[in-house]
């Protein structure tokens, strides 16, 4: 059974019509790569999937929990999905731990012992232990964006959505964020990314998704897609990018 | 032609004077808390509250912020009784003073509230937290922050415009320098010790807010 189930969700910014019934499954431990021009709905699907975007008709199943139901849950549901986005927003005022501790003690009401704990443990995953008390003016982009990876993996997710979350770093503070991810990845996270960084779409995703016009365009086993693209649109793309 | 300066005069009325600096410095304590709570309240309501709400926010930070504060002193006073509400003059100084300084700072919270990156809301609806937990933990931290400031300059206005309170004789500094001034008719000394003594509470004021807001904000920023 699909970890998340998106069926010809369809979706309008007033007369603007970005996704243009999307249907794509996700599977435990998947990998899923979503590639495209800015504008073919990448982000906006993303969005979709924690309900920070509402759709005007189709499903999205996450994780059983049927997003924008009646009857769903909306905390519920974000609790499962994760999302780590390109501009980090991490908080401020609160130290790296005080970032990660934040949700389990406000929504899990965790205790601040344990969420410390947690804190410690996800800030070893994405190699900051150090950096436990430095607060995010003090942390270079890389560093931040892997804080806020950790602020979402201390809810224990089930799914991680990644929206772009290496295109405002610098160009050498890139891999450090994309090692953590790959990191993820080889422990079995569920993770969708929309993602600019061709080479890691390939080597580390299971499925590519290339979006065009508010559509998939065209979806496979990354390496056979890259190695041989079949529409003209992504060869045009993948070809462009070189 | 020289004038003396007689402020042994003012002695035997040093009591008098005291209280009134006393009930001055509380009425703007107790109208900093309670306003700054009203005006936290509101700002929450307009940004983050039903749109109904949010409209009768805008009523009442319009109907304030556009009429005199001795006018909404006197309606309270001298109006609402005219409804059945009497009110004792220092009951009715309290209140419109929190009702002034709370429309003033729902509108400078609200500026601050504003300002918060919209990724900020964003990345705690994400992390599961509700509209609200997101407000109390991320957003209204980070715009108090911002707004510290200028809240802190509205706080000393609103302290030297207590002294409009005198006029429905509730007995703070102001009503005592007039007081103390038409029993000993020394009005030059009278005056110059309560100007001096409102330039001292003013001085003071802004440097206990500035101490206040180096140790509730003094993470790096």
């Amino acid at each position: 059974m699909s970890l998340v189930s998106i069926r010809e969700v369809r979706k309008s910014f007033g007369p603007l019509e970005v996704l243009k019934g999307v249907s794509l499954e996700v599977a435990k431990g998947d990998v899923v790569a979503i590639i495209g021009r800015s504008g073919s709905g990448k982000s906006t699907l993303l969005r979709c999937i924690n309900g920070l975007e509402t759709f005007q008709s189709g499903a999205i199943l996450a994780d059983g929990l049927e997003v924008g139901g009646m009857h769903t849950d909306v905390r519920e549901l974000r609790r499962h999905v994760g999302m780590v986005f390109q501009q980090f927003n991490l908080f401020p005022h609160l130290t790296a731990a005080g970032n990660v501790m934040l949700a389990p003690t406000v929504v899990n009401k965790t205790s601040k012992k344990e969420a410390a704990e947690i804190a410690a443990e996800m800030l070893a995953k994405v190699g900051l232990s150090d950096k436990r008390d430095a607060y995010p003016s003090q942390l270079s982009g890389g560093q931040q964006q892997r804080v806020a990876i950790a602020r979402s993996l201390a809810m224990r997710p089930k799914v991680l959505l990644c929206d772009e979350i290496t295109s405002a770093l610098d160009p050498e503070l890139v891999n450090e964020v994309l090692r953590v991810v790959e990191q993820l990845a080889k422990e079995g996270m569920t993770l969708i990314l929309v993602t600019h960084e061709m080479r890691f779409a390939r080597d580390v995703g299971t499925n590519l998704v290339f979006m065009h016009h508010g559509k998939v365009h065209e979806t496979g086993v990354p390496k056979e897609v890259f190695a041989a693209p079949k529409t003209p649109e992504l060869q045009q793309f993948v070809g462009g990018i070189g | 032609m020289l004038y003396k300066l007689q402020f042994a005069e003012l002695l035997p009325y040093w009591d008098v004077l005291l209280q009134g600096l006393v009930f001055t410095i509380v009425l703007t304590i107790v109208s900093t808390a309670a306003g700054v709570a009203v005006g936290t309240a509101g700002a929450s309501a307009r940004t983050f509250g039903p749109a109904w709400l949010g409209w009768i926010v805008v009523v009442y930070v319009e109907l304030i912020r556009n009429t005199p504060f001795i006018v909404q002193l006197f309606f309270i006073f001298f109006g609402l009784p005219a409804a059945g509400v009497k009110l004792d003059e220092t009951t009715a100084a309290f209140l419109a003073m929190v009702i002034n300084l709370g429309a003033y700072s729902t509108e400078i919270i609200r500026a601050g509230i504003e300002a918060v990156p919209k990724g900020h809301i964003e990345a705690g609806v994400s992390l599961a937290m509700t509209k609200w937990e997101v407000l109390r933990h991320i957003v209204l931290n980070q715009a108090f922050r911002k707004i510290y400031p200028a809240l802190s300059s509205q706080i000393i206005i609103v302290m030297l415009g207590s002294a409009v309170v005198s006029q429905i004789s509730a007995q703070d500094l102001t009503y005592a320098a007039n007081f103390v001034a038409s029993r000993d008719f020394r009005n030059f000394e009278v005056y110059l010790v309560a100007t001096l003594a409102y330039l001292v509470l003013a001085i003071v004021t802004r440097a206990v807010l500035r101490g206040l807001g180096r140790i509730f904000f003094k993470a790096a920023s």
